[in-house]
């Protein structure tokens, strides 16, 4: 292989990203007999899913004996406003309860129902109880059972690694290239298959509830190589953030706490939720106070509270309140469970959340409500996959988990990221390994796409110019916070591609001092580019969408467009531009359809 | 503020004023010196919410997260100091080399479950599995191995020892309802558990507020006697020719 000059691995699978979907990819690679990389830009076990809270969706029918892998594929095409593909939801309602079981027999120590097994928890869009959970740490539960089943399965990991670029043999993918953070030093990797696994792009707003990784690399990654995005416009603003005080703004509230009997209320104490039932959920949803606290015992003869109505519903009827001048005293609305619920339970259930605001906000959620606002948090669109095998468009190019597009359609179901990572993860990782078995030619390795990304990187220490990696991301964080956030008009979107050209500019006069060893403004320096190719990706597909739905909401196109419901925004990469187009979403088969019709 | 700089070969604290606001955590600062005053000031950091632990650091001498530690902890207007962990190697100025808790992963051995139930799933209830659930709690900060003595003041210990954070992950296998497998001769032999005489400085600073001497490490020491250094047991071992 032409790598002399660096440090060069060869394996048959490269699993870039080490969360729910990487090292669940990563294990069913390495099981399936080939030699696997596992490759994250920080320590093993801190990837983004350690932050998840609430719970893994799937209908093991612990509770509700009545729950079955048809009405969760149900939930989560409406809950995707039909957007979805419907293959992805149909084999993940269907795999998820295995999935689960099987992260029990590796050691994960999931709640229990008082004859013993898995206890199931109310979560936002779902009509039963769903979601297997531990507390509200339950992405710590499964990151850490995976890494510990991980670590036995002679998986080489590389941790504090980032990815710059894919290798490519003609059409197809043969490798990656990247930099060690500790050192700076260049490393290559040559391999039949790559599955990307690496998470979303919260980065690119100012309120997040995202951690520093989420810089949408890996989206970038599958552009460069040739791959395509679905969906970018209908990124996830989370409902309930917190917006207090302002250094923790947009650090996640879960969900957890409306299906533990929470509810949102405004400055004059309203329930306001009642306000903002959609006719597309009305015939689901309660409309009284009464009949909504009723369904939290009796979900059989009453309707589920419009406070666990899908988070893109909460999340612009939230917004909605505090632009009335009915928010609370920081600009969010009331969380309250205090009223509801004893502080002992408030404390079993919900005990990262009592933590978390009695240390970063001085609230005791035992005793008083939780300021809450929206926060950018998911990106449900990515890079376009095959249902079943996970493929990309490029050969050897997997993707999985938050990356990939097309489960979640126009907004994701709370609960439903987990168990995507689980189920999908494994696929990406089986097809993979299969990928990589049957692949019977030579792959060679250009030296000159080495060399290429390798002074890519090294740029910004030669140059003369003066910009601050710092300060741009700041400014990308605003213009993306105030221009392409949870409501959208034309004229702002433009603004926005305006802004983010000249921030392109002022990106390539970035000047890094110090050297190379554990240095953070290189690395933001480079994560930058994908930020902006990313940010640049979903305002393009939100100017092409002319409608609001799910995730995506226009105040100049405020319905949705029943013809537009029919087509995916597509973007890919052609030469240096983005290219945007429309088209059509698979057709679901009848019995699939049939599975949709009806209101109950 | 008073941050150190530098790397394996040396440095020194470096002094930077920064203006704050309300809720500022010490992460927060030091976030903005990397972006006004010091661009490659190096420093490991995920999620900003006390659930990764990745920013761990010594505080005016005090082992804690960075992004759980408000400003108003500290008496205004006077000097903070931050500092790397020491227990570890220095990588650059608040980054350490924490591999050696990623070496004693891999010797720990795994979880190995028993029969499920016939429908293929475990029947455990929730009193059985509380306790395990206290130690699933552990967000691998590494403060608890920062601030043992028997590593911080005694590298040369580090091969023959695993540390609170491992006796912890080997309460949790050892009292999981469905395990099979015994640990006691590797707690004694490869572990060092003898080392550790329960001075509590791992449960002092542990963010996550696990009893790790009381409920794990104890527990296990026990376990440790009984199994191996019961007279009873020791006399049976000897006349059966078992080790």
């Amino acid at each position: 292989m032409a790598l002399d000059k660096h440090e060069a691995h060869e394996f048959d699978v490269v699993v870039i990203g080490a969360g729910g979907a990487g090292l669940r990819a990563a294990i069913e690679a390495s099981a399936q007999g080939a030699k696997t990389a596992l490759i994250c830009k920080s320590l093993l076990g801190k990837a983004h899913t350690v932050m998840a809270e609430g719970g893994i969706a799937a209908a093991l029918g612990n509770i509700y004996p009545e729950d079955n892998w048809k009405v969760h594929f149900r939930d989560t095409m409406r809950g995707g406003k039909l957007l979805n593909n419907w293959r992805m939801a149909q084999l993940h309602a269907q795999e998820a309860p295995d999935r689960v079981r099987e992260l029990e027999a590796w050691g994960a120590l999931f709640d229990r129902t008082a004859d013993g097994r898995i206890l199931q928890r109310d979560f936002g869009g779902h009509r039963y109880a769903r979601l297997a959970h531990v507390g509200d740490r339950t992405g710590l539960e499964m990151i850490r059972t995976l890494q510990q089943h991980a670590v036995h399965k002679g998986i080489d990991v590389f941790m504090e690694c980032t990815i710059t670029g894919l290798l490519k043999d003609g059409g197809r993918v043969c490798g990656a290239f990247g930099y060690w953070r500790e050192s700076g030093r260049f490393v290559a990797f040559k391999t039949k298959a790559v599955v990307l696994a690496t998470g979303g792009i919260g980065k690119a707003w100012k309120f997040s509830s995202n951690s520093w990784e989420y810089t949408g690399d890996g989206v970038t990654l599958a552009l460069d190589a040739g791959a395509h995005l679905i969906d970018m416009e209908c990124y996830q603003f989370h409902p309930t953030g917190m917006v207090w005080p302002p250094s923790v703004r947009g650090i996640l509230v879960t969900e957890g706490v409306r299906g533990d009997g929470g509810t949102l209320k405004n400055a004059l104490g309203e329930r306001f939720m009642f306000k903002y039932i959609p006719d597309f959920f009305r015939a689901e949803t309660a409309d009284t106070e009464e009949e909504a606290d009723r369904w939290y015992t009796d979900k059989k003869n009453n309707r589920r509270t419009p406070d666990l109505l899908p988070r893109d519903e909460v999340a612009r009827a939230i917004n909605a309140e505090v632009k009335a001048g009915r928010g609370s005293p920081h600009g969010g609305v009331f969380l309250d469970i205090a009223s509801r619920r004893d502080a002992e339970y408030i404390k079993r259930r919900l005990p990262s959340m009592y933590h978390q605001f009695k240390e970063l906000a001085d609230v005791d959620i035992t005793k008083e409500p939780m300021e809450v606002g929206p926060t950018a948090h998911y990106m449900n669109g990515g890079v376009r996959v095959d249902a079943d095998t996970a493929t990309t468009a490029v050969p050897g190019l997997f993707a999985a988990g938050e990356v990939a597009g097309g489960l979640h359609g126009a907004n994701r179901l709370g609960g439903n990221s987990l168990s995507d990572l689980l189920v999908f993860g494994r696929r990406a990782g089986l097809h993979a390994a299969q990928y990589a078995k049957n692949f019977k030619g030579t792959l060679t390795v250009d030296a000159g796409q080495v060399e290429a990304l390798a002074r890519e990187c090294l740029e910004p220490f030669e140059r003369r110019g003066g910009e601050n990696p710092y300060a741009i991301h700041q400014d990308l964080q605003e213009c993306m916070q105030s221009l392409v956030g949870i409501i959208r008009t034309e004229g702002e979107l433009k603004k926005a591609l305006e802004e983010l050209t000249s921030l392109r500019e002022r990106c390539r006069r970035i000047k890094i001092n110090g050297n190379r060893n554990f240095n953070p403004a290189w690395h933001l320096a480079l994560d930058l580019r994908s930020l902006l190719t990313v940010s640049e990706a979903v305002t393009r597909a939100a100017l092409e969408r002319k409608e609001s739905r799910g995730g995506h909401t226009r105040d100049d196109y405020p319905k949705a467009d029943p013809e537009l419901g029919k087509v995916n925004v597509v973007v890919r990469k052609a030469g240096d531009e983005l290219t945007v187009i429309r088209e059509p979403r698979p057709e679901m088969p009848q019995e699939l359809k049939t599975l949709l019709a009806g209101d109950k | 503020m008073r941050v150190w700089r530098g790397d394996a070969k040396g440095g020194a604290f470096k002094e930077f004023r920064v203006p704050t606001e309300e809720g500022m955590v010490v992460l927060d600062v030091i976030h903005k010196i990397q972006a006004t005053q010091a661009a490659d000031l190096a420093v490991r950091w995920n999620c900003k919410a006390g659930k990764c632990g990745s920013c761990s650091a010594e505080v005016n001498g005090r082992p804690r997260l960075m992004c759980m530690a408000r400003m108003n902890l500290f008496p205004a207007g006077e000097p903070i100091t931050v500092a790397p962990m020491k227990t570890f190697p220095l990588i650059r100025d608040l980054v350490t080399d924490v591999s050696f808790n990623y070496e004693v992963a891999k010797t720990i051995p795994a979880f190995k479950p028993g029969r499920a139930e016939p429908d293929g799933t475990f029947r455990m209830m929730q009193e059985d599995i509380d306790r395990g659930q206290e130690f699933h709690k552990c967000i691998e900060c590494f403060l608890c191995q920062n601030v043992c003595h028997v590593i911080r003041d005694h590298p040369e210990n580090k091969p023959m020892f695993g540390g609170p954070r491992f006796f912890v992950r080997l309460a949790a296998l050892e009292m999981h309802p469905m395990d099979t497998d015994a640990r006691a001769e590797y707690l004694r032999l490869k572990a060092g558990l003898g080392f550790c005489n329960i001075t509590k400085c791992c449960t002092e600073v542990c963010p996550e507020h696990i009893k790790i001497t009381d409920n794990a490490i104890i527990p296990l020491k026990e376990r440790v006697v009984t199994e191996h250094y019961d007279p009873v047991v020791w006399l049976f071992r000897k006349l059966s020719g078992r080790r």
